[in-house]
């Protein structure tokens, strides 16, 4: 009956931060850490939720981990009885290899997509419980490695890939001088005071993907926006320790990016198409700061589109003849209800839009949110094995006519790419603002 | 027998009682007060408005997504409940005994119908342990004590059935009966019965989390 929470060393998987870091730990240590942190940093919330579960396994079926695989291990419920339960029920006295485990589900089995907590009856946060289970394993140094290496980059540059200041500075110039040879008066204001829009996006955009920096110039200018992005650290609004269980440098990156946006006195902070980045500074980031809500207005790029349709401020030249569908990102829809925007700017961009189900609040995670991509190769055949139910779903989205499929977020582009590509699904993906740059009448802004 | 009988339908009772009332208030206001301490933040994002749209959505049949997903287990699920906590206070000798002791009463369900329901009852726990034991995601989460609480439930209706049909062993059922009702009533505070008590809160936190901070419905 009770199956023991750890059978699976057989099916180890090799990885530097987890393997390496528990080699340092004390049965000492590993105690003294979970109660540390059971006791200090966790109280209702966590004795209720573990006491409310009755153990019914409704939450399964909400856990793209455990309809992909069908294993019980990987029901949301699972996860926290192979870590939290056992460690309470032993009073943090676990083992090294407990440890590994623990962490190796909290950071690479779960994405915390919190699709789990519309299933539970009693709607328990497990993707709050995992976190707390990340936290300890941050806190015992067991973190895996691709991961940490992002955590460490925020914590030297404030952004997430090691890109320098004056990198930073030169790529937006680099993408203005592009965009100059397509609208010669565009610019990319930078550190420019007072502006309405104060821009910011994930490090991933300067360092591979500079192209979405100068598709957005090109809106804000055909808007006729009044724009600027920071020329200093506090530029990059992702957020890896979050994720790692560091709130501390959570905080640290989230005041310096709010700070940015203040001394530029912007009216708003309107931010790219990326879900953690929006989960990190509209949920998580501002209340370990002990802000109720953003200390200035956040403004999803869904909704920042939407606005600009509705305000007529944008116009379509003509619309994407390609049928398409969509994927709701779990940090911005589950995470502030921007499906219905969503749908309404496909509608205004796109000739053919194919609705995959399960949609919206329902959707199925990308599995690469929350962090589990950055956790880096080592993981990735899980990763990927893991949401066949994602690759399911977008078979049929395009056994129903659908070419394209539009992800508004960085991360869900990621674990897409790499699920049409393992599966074989042939579908092309796009950003949102990809489809608008495409389709957009450009260059009749003239306000700076 | 006699003595053993005044015992279980006396004293016991009052203990009983004064276990479920005082454990459950204590369990809510210790969390309510561990809250305020450890997660502020409950305090500040709970809203009535949205926690009551949640609520609402899981307390009615069929409400939820999941719920769409798995009939039989809604329908059992809720005719399990209802009939719960509706034979214990509307039972004919249930109300009889209130009379007695405090005279005061209230309407009751007819004999039959309490006799229908409580089949309903057992036939749910067997359904819950066949379940339990049967589908692998459930049997996985299971532990001993989930037996335990599942008996603690089912004894009083089997006992409770068998003493009103009067089968052989009537006196003993009846003060099994009555020990396992008083052992369930006193079992909810400490044990994950207490998911009666709770289930307002956490359903009603999930749902001002996303109803007033992330805009989404979350049923």
């Amino acid at each position: 009956m009770a199956e023991p929470a750890l059978k699976e060393e057989s099916r180890e998987i090799f990885d530097e931060g987890l393997n390496r870091g528990i080699e340092k730990l004390t049965s000492e240590k590993i105690e003294q850490v979970i109660n540390a942190v059971l006791e200090d940093e966790t109280g209702a919330r966590l004795k209720v939720y573990v006491d409310t579960c009755v153990h019914c396994g409704l939450c399964s079926e909400a856990c793209h981990f455990y309809v992909s695989f069908r294993e019980p291990r990987f029901s949301p419920a699972g996860k926290v009885k192979q870590t939290l339960w056992e460690m309470l029920k032993k009073k943090g006295k676990v083992s090294p290899e407990f440890i590994r485990r623990a962490s190796e589900i909290a950071s690479t089995e779960c994405n915390l997509c919190k699709r789990c907590s519309m299933y539970c009856p009693f709607g328990i946060d497990v993707a709050y419980l995992m976190l707390v289970v990340r936290r300890i394993c941050h806190k015992l140094g067991v973190t895996p490695q691709y991961i940490q290496d992002t955590a460490h980059s925020h914590s030297a540059t404030f952004n997430q890939m090691w890109v320098k200041d004056d990198e930073w500075i030169d790529t937006l110039m680099w993408q203005e001088e592009e965009a100059q040879d397509e609208i010669p008066d565009l610019r990319i204001p930078l550190d420019k005071e007072g502006a309405d829009v104060f821009y910011s996006v994930i490090g991933p955009e300067p360092k591979f993907r500079a192209q979405l920096i100068y598709q957005a110039a090109v809106i804000m200018d055909a808007a006729g926006i009044n724009w600027t992005m920071p020329a200093t650290p506090g530029w990059d609004n992702s957020d890896m320790c979050m994720y790692t269980g560091d709130n501390e440098m959570m905080g640290r990156l989230k005041k310096a990016h709010f700070e940015s946006a203040m001394r530029l006195k912007a009216k708003r902070i309107v931010m790219g198409e990326c879900g953690h980045a929006f989960r990190s500074i509209y949920d998580m980031g501002n209340r370990w700061l002990a802000w109720q809500m953003p200390p200035i207005p956040v403004t999803h790029a869904i909704e920042f589109y939407y606005e600009l349709f509705r305000e007529g401020k944008l116009k379509i030249a003509r619309k994407y003849e390609t049928p398409v569908t969509l994927h709701d990102p779990c940090n911005i829809v589950r995470g502030r209800g921007l499906h219905e925007m969503a749908r309404y700017v496909v509608n205004e961009v796109c000739e053919e839009f194919v609705e995959m189900h399960p949609n919206r609040e329902h959707n199925f995670c990308c599995s690469a949110g929350g962090g589990v991509i950055n956790c880096g190769p080592p993981f990735r055949n899980k990763r990927v094995e893991g949401n066949k139910a994602k690759a399911d779903q977008l078979f049929d989205a395009k056994a129903r006519g659908a070419k394209t499929l539009i992800a508004p977020c960085h991360n869900c582009h990621g674990g897409l790419e790499d699920i049409i590509h393992h599966y074989g699904l042939g579908l092309e993906l796009k950003f949102l603002g990809d489809i608008i740059y495409e389709c957009m009448e450009k260059g009749q802004g003239s306000e700076m | 027998m006699q003595t053993l009988y005044n015992f279980v339908s006396g004293p016991l009772v009052w203990l009983s009682f004064m276990i479920f009332i005082g454990g459950s208030l204590y369990r809510l206001i210790s969390m309510a007060v561990l809250a305020k301490k450890k997660d502020p933040l409950v305090y500040v994002y709970m809203d009535w408005y949205y926690a009551l749209r949640s609520i609402f959505h899981w307390i009615i049949p069929f409400g939820s997504e999941n719920m769409k997903k798995r009939p039989v287990m809604t329908l059992v699920t809720f005719v399990f409940h209802i009939c719960l906590i509706g034979i214990p206070i509307f039972l004919f000798a249930h109300v009889i005994l209130w009379e007695e002791a405090w005279n005061i009463s209230w309407w009751f369900i007819s004999d039959p119908v309490a006799d229908i329901m409580t089949l309903a009852v057992i036939a749910s726990c067997i359904f819950f342990l066949v379940r339990r034991l049967v589908l692998p995601e459930v049997r996985y989460l299971t532990s001993y004590s989930d037996f335990v609480i599942l008996a603690i439930v089912a004894v009083p209706f089997i006992t409770g059935f068998w003493a009103y049909h009067q089968w052989f062993g009537y006196r003993l059922m009846l003060i099994l009966h009555i020990l396992s009702g008083e052992i369930m009533l006193a079992a909810i505070p400490f044990t994950r019965l207490s998911h009666a008590l709770f289930f307002p809160v956490t359903r009603g936190y999930m749902g001002s989390e996303f109803g007033a901070v992330k805009n989404a419905k979350d049923w």
